[in-house]
């Protein structure tokens, strides 16, 4: 074992104490009884109740999983024909133009993203009618749009790292390009697809700025409806929100670590 | 055989095409049309704004947009705190990143997939909901204030909230594993022979950082710093919700000009400067990429 300097050290503690004190805070005062958020007045977990009884949060978050869950799923598909074209077909016209579409919508600050989307929106309304309602659709397109590079990155580098070898003996056997991808490739590369979907669920789950753009009146996805709460100030019932999701977040994360190390030292 | 020739063909083409015309409807078009409106007029109507052809079918356009930007002194103002706030949260993220990457890449084989683990876990939890933690600590009534009127050290509460030390603390927080993850790729895969030999020839250890990792670790520093740098500039929720109302920056600007102000064209227009201004550190980020790519094969 190497020594790290108890400079590092320290620096570790400090860094990992400022990363998590907040969201240790969070989850002690979403027990905390009392209406006003920041003074401890005894252990409850009346506003657990109260979130369950609360009918536009449940309406929120139903709204925001439709969304997420339709568009990792659309971004998995864009993305990983995208991560196949940049990684497997060397020359195709206009190339570079996609691969600079690709990437582009990762470093993109997001009020120009939702905004372009916005004006886009608006403009095909005016010439075909659609989108009548900004809402559920409008919100999907745009998280499957800014998703599916995340997921094409993943699937490239995933394809770059691996053994063109396998394909190749494939096709020297007779295999059909179209059979031998899905025969050969997408089996080898099927847990990029899943990292990618995850990854695109989450950031759907989590993006405020670009739905608050293109989603219409009467649709708020559950970033929205915390933001509009949040503006007034620190909320016991957001405390409890914020508990549950760190819970399932913390769960989750974990079952995939866990799962993953037992595969690696398998 | 010719039959099947041409289906796979058409599975290659369908693979390309279909991603490439989803990226051209909603990324590259949606660009066009923002530059667009940001030579038209505002006007009260729907939408709010001048058609590019007027009715004879004569191009209709203006700069006044772009002139009204550089002359009004808010926006100029307004886009240099944006380029001063992102870049000293920058610096602070790689003063506060890189000895955490560090010391995450010399500890033990066990520990470190959970200490990444530790850094990853956050950006999985909403982000609003990692900046809305920050309002209980910092609020004059908050965690931080009573610990410290309580144990005497102060004897009023210090304003935090709503002054650019919280857009800092929310900055920092929010892009940390941005910086951390880069640098720890960096760090992890850096021959530390190297350091050893310097080590070995006389260089202190300090001597040794500066003269060998420092220099070996500038792929992760330029990409940590740029993947922070980029998007803090356009960040509008930390300022909303953390910084104060005369702590203006651009991306809070763009949202209100959109929402409250309802001029559609001077919102495109600062969202077009904002990307120029974003082109630097983007092409940056992307050569260094695609160096470090090439450097990794």
């Amino acid at each position: 074992m190497r020594k790290t300097s108890r400079f590092t050290t320290s620096v570790l503690a400090f860094g990992y104490a400022f990363l998590y004190i907040p969201l240790l805070l969070v989850v002690v005062y979403s027990f905390n009884d009392s209406r006003i958020a920041t003074v401890w007045g005894g252990f409850s977990t009346r506003w657990y109740g109260a979130l369950w009884q609360n009918d536009q949060v449940l309406d929120a978050a139903l709204l925001s999983f439709r969304v997420a869950f339709t568009a990792a799923s659309m971004a998995t598909v864009l993305g990983t024909m995208a991560g196949l074209a940049l990684a497997r077909f060397r020359r195709f016209r206009g190339r570079t133009l996609f691969s600079g579409m690709i990437t582009s919508p990762l470093v993109m600050p997001e009020v120009i993203t939702g905004l372009s989307l916005l004006l886009l929106f608006v403009s095909l309304q005016q010439l075909t009618g659609w989108p009548g309602q900004r809402g559920f659709s409008t919100i999907t397109i745009a998280h499957t749009t800014f998703a599916m590079a995340y997921v094409a990155i993943i699937v490239q580098s995933r394809l770059a790292a691996m053994d063109e070898s396998l394909e190749e003996a494939a096709m020297d056997l007779g295999g059909r390009p179209l059979r031998v991808v899905f025969d050969i490739t997408l089996p080898l590369i099927a847990p990029a697809m899943i990292a990618g979907w995850l990854l695109a669920f989450t950031l759907s789950l989590d993006d405020l700025v670009i739905a608050s753009f293109v989603s219409g009146p009467g649709s708020s996805t559950l970033p929205m409806y915390i933001f509009s709460k949040v503006k007034l100030g620190v909320s016991p019932d957001i405390n409890a929100l914020a508990t549950l999701i760190i819970a399932i977040v913390t769960i989750g994360v974990l079952i995939a670590w866990l799962a993953t190390r037992r595969t690696r030292s398998a | 055989m010719a039959g099947s020739v041409n289906r796979d063909n058409l599975w290659q083409r369908v693979a390309i095409a279909t991603p490439y015309l989803w990226l051209l409807l909603f990324f590259l078009i949606p660009f066009i049309i923002i530059l667009k409106i940001s030579l038209a007029d505002p006007v009260i109507a729907q939408p709010p704004f001048t058609p590019t052809f007027d009715e004879q079918g004569a191009l209709s356009i203006s700069l006044d947009n772009f002139r009204f930007l550089l002359t009004d002194d808010l926006y100029a103002i307004t886009y240099l705190r944006s380029v001063v706030i992102a870049g000293i949260a920058t610096l602070l993220c790689l003063a506060l990143g890189f000895p955490m990457a560090y010391g995450i890449s010399r500890a033990r084989e066990q520990t470190r997939g959970l200490l990444l683990l530790l850094i990853v876990l956050p950006f999985w939890i909403s982000f609003l909901l990692r900046v809305y933690a920050w309002m209980g600590l910092m609020n004059n009534h908050g965690v931080i204030n009573n610990t410290l009127l309580w144990l005497g050290v102060i004897d009023a509460p210090i304003q935090m909230m709503y002054t650019d030390i919280a857009v800092f603390v929310g900055l920092v927080y929010s892009y940390l594993p941005f910086m951390v993850l880069p640098l720890y790729a960096t760090l992890e895969r850096m021959d530390l022979d190297l350091v050893e030999a310097a080590q070995d020839l006389g260089a202190t250890r300090t001597r040794a950082f500066w003269d060998v990792t420092w220099p070996l670790s500038r792929p992760g520093v330029v990409a940590g710093c740029m993947l922070v740098f980029i998007p803090a500039m356009g960040e509008y929720v930390i300022p909303y919700l953390l910084g104060g109302p005369e702590s203006l920056l651009i991306g809070r600007v763009l949202f209100d000009e959109f929402f409250v102000n309802r001029d559609w064209p001077l919102a495109s227009a600062v969202a077009v400067v904002l990307l120029l201004l974003l082109v630097v550190p983007i092409v940056i980020l992307q050569r260094n990429q695609a160096r470090d790519a090439e450097a990794a094969t």
